[in-house]
């Protein structure tokens, strides 16, 4: 009976509906105040989704399709990005940071992958990834070598996967091994598809530092990209973010000294986990910007295409496609900005963040090919513009935590509850 | 020198308008609304003077609905030290006329008496591009408007004409100058400064509060979608292009 009672009393506790509860605070007078919808945004938050939109239209949207072909980033077009601010969105002013809150990175990654997710990539990685992991476990020393530069100049590549290990990461083979005197790490080993490692200056990497301690030896680094001993590979021919380099990475014998240790040692598989899984946040919002840059360059088309004598969009059997569509990117929008302000919030939001980047990419995935039939034959052609959403948005099923690692990770908290 | 810049709200330009159900006005209902490009260059054009250290301050002034405070702070954004917001509910695309907003801008010059007024051109709602040149007239200051270069050391203006361009010289300050497309390319609100935007300034009054007595504006009678373009033909060679220019367009 005891054991009943404990067991209906932790799942009441643990259930987040206790969040919809009111508290005093909430009324005002006797009247409820009213509360922002998910999708009400704050007045910077708006700013900069207009300063965003302005951006990627005019700056980028021209170079997008020759960027794709050429398979590299124009570099004006990423120093345009620093000079915005856009690379480092959270870091706070005293380290030339932009000193923006979490769901405004969110909204920049969207809005960049409405127009190019081969540059959203980027723009998420070092926002949601490498610059929170160095301003939450940094040292001084750490911040203060490296913020200024991450906002200001210097992309990275945050290196996990192995050839071995990608779901099960901490399988890792990669050994940062310490000197006697405990003074310096040597790094051997390598590191597979790292998105941007060639125009990265820095990688944020785990390594083990003590595999006698298997997972509790992975430790995090930020390297310098020129130190000597690390080969970075050629770029990976992919199916889409063609813009954005993927490549191997080799370390041989790299020594690095103690003070690129990130946080503690042997804390780095806890880091890794924290961080990933706030950066399904950023890649949701990527998988929303696509599905939104997909719809947004069909709707025209399907007012201006006259087939039976009818524009296609007239047809109820579009009318129907469009509107299921359109509420289900509405959805995706209200998880990606929900679980954002629940991080913001402090309250738990690993299974809101698992949910919003597992269902974003189904959905950026289906309108994506939808588009593409709604176009007919020409939307399966280079002329327009959503073969390429079609093709960037496949991976928003893969990395940071495949469609089944999200499915296990939701699984096991719904268990939890029950 | 002190700098004066109007800032609008409009409809953004990338926005397809449609025509509200009484026809009457387009719908605002949620559209993306926008600074006005023209006043867009107007604010770069003087955010420029202030680096190059020959203005001393930039004061954005917005007429517009309190939402209009956004694009102000866009204008801070941009590097203007403070804003003024006139705050009304009257429409500003079309009820709200041009020499109302010329009077109200009048009003406020005179009490911050700044140098130099940039405007844009035109608003790109309205379109009427009446409000420099009737803010210089109520003033008694020259104008000098579709600006594409404006030389303060030299006291002159090249100016966009239908013909090319003119430069003309204006007798000093204070003077009321009006934007053109290729006056400057304006800069983007970097996010740092819009976060330093934050910590600007905004005063916001009413016409009341300014005791501007409004011009009767135009009364609008129907808003309508221009006439969609009819379908051409295809001629079968250049004899049959060349014979229907000559003798069905009469243009050759």
């Amino acid at each position: 009976m005891i054991s009943r009672l404990t067991l209906t009393t932790r799942r009441l506790v643990s259930r987040p509906i206790r969040t919809f509860s009111a508290s005093a605070a909430d009324f005002n007078d006797g009247f409820p105040t009213l509360r922002p919808a998910v999708t009400m945004f704050s007045e910077e938050e708006n700013a900069v989704r207009d300063m965003v939109q302005s951006w990627a239209n005019t700056e980028l949207k021209p170079h997008v399709r020759a960027m794709d072909q050429e398979g590299a980033m124009r570099p004006e077009i990423l120093s345009s990005l620093f000079q915005n601010g856009l690379m480092g969105m959270e870091i706070p002013a005293e380290y030339g940071g932009s000193e923006m809150n979490f769901t405004s990175a969110c909204i920049a990654v969207e809005e960049i992958a409405a127009v190019d997710p081969s540059f959203a990539i980027l723009v998420d990685i070092q926002n949601t990834l490498t610059n929170n992991a160095v301003r939450f476990w940094g040292s001084q020393t750490l911040k203060d070598r490296w913020l200024p530069r991450l906002a200001t100049d210097t992309a990275s590549s945050f290196c996990l996967s192995e050839a071995g290990s990608g779901s099960d990461a901490f399988a890792m083979k990669t050994t940062a091994l310490p000197s006697s005197d405990g003074s310096t790490y040597t790094i051997n080993g390598s590191k597979l598809w790292i998105s941007n490692s060639k125009e990265a200056g820095v990688f944020l990497l785990f390594a083990n530092a003590a595999p006698d301690l298997g997972y509790k030896g992975i430790t995090a680094f930020m390297v310098d990209a020129s130190t000597p001993g690390i080969h970075v590979g050629k770029k990976e021919r992919k199916l889409g973010l063609r813009a954005s380099s993927t490549c191997p990475l080799t370390f041989e014998d790299v020594v690095v000294d103690k003070d690129c240790v990130l946080g503690e040692v042997g804390k780095g598989y806890k880091y890794a986990i924290e961080i990933l899984n706030e950066g399904r946040i950023g890649i949701a919002a990527q998988q929303l910007g696509i599905a939104k840059g997909a719809f947004n360059a069909t709707m025209p088309y399907l007012r201006e295409r006259k087939q039976f004598g009818t524009a296609i969009g007239d047809f109820q059997g579009m009318q129907h496609q469009v509107a299921q569509l359109a509420t289900e990117i509405h959805a995706v929008e209200c998880m990606t900005y929900n679980a954002a302000r629940m991080k913001e919030n402090g309250l738990p939001f690993v299974k809101e963040a698992s949910m919003a980047k597992l269902y974003s990419s189904q959905v950026a995935e289906k309108v994506a090919s939808k588009a593409i039939e709604w176009y007919g034959g020409v939307g399966f052609t280079e002329d327009i513009i959503v073969e390429k959403f079609y093709r960037d948005c496949k991976v928003g099923s893969i990395y940071e935590g495949t469609s089944n690692i999200q499915l296990q990770t939701i699984a096991k908290l719904i268990a939890q509850e029950w | 020198m002190r700098v004066m810049v109007g800032v609008k709200r409009v409809v953004d330009y990338a926005v397809k308008v449609r025509v509200a159900a009484d026809k009457k006005a387009v719908d605002l209902a949620n559209v993306k609304m926008s600074m006005n490009p023209f006043c867009e260059i107007a604010v770069e054009e003087a955010v420029r003077l202030k680096e190059a250290k020959k203005a001393t301050e930039v004061i954005a002034v917005s007429v517009g609905p309190k939402a209009s405070a956004e694009t102000l702070r866009t204008a801070l954004a941009m590097g203007a030290d403070r804003g003024i917001h006139i705050m009304t509910d009257i429409r500003t695309d079309q009820e709200l006329g041009s020499l109302s907003v010329a009077k109200i801008l009048a009003k406020v010059a005179s009490e911050e008496s700044p140098d130099a007024i940039i405007l844009g051109k035109q608003s790109i709602d309205g379109d009427f591009g009446c409000t420099g040149s009737m803010l210089a007239s109520l003033m008694d200051v020259p104008q000098c408007t579709f600006a594409a270069k404006i030389d303060f050391d030299a006291s002159t203006v090249e100016r966009e004409t239908d013909t090319g361009t003119e430069i003309v010289k204006f007798p000093g300050l204070p003077a009321v100058f009006t934007a053109d497309l290729r006056l400057n390319e304006p800069r983007y609100a970097t996010l740092p400064n819009i976060m330093k935007a934050k910590k600007k300034k905004i005063d916001t009054k009413s016409i009341e509060d300014l005791g501007v007595e409004l011009s009767e504006g135009n009364e609008v009678l129907e808003v309508f979608e221009p006439p969609p373009r009819e379908a051409g033909i295809l001629v079968d060679d250049v004899d049959g292009l060349v014979d229907k220019l000559k003798n069905e367009a009469s243009v050759i």
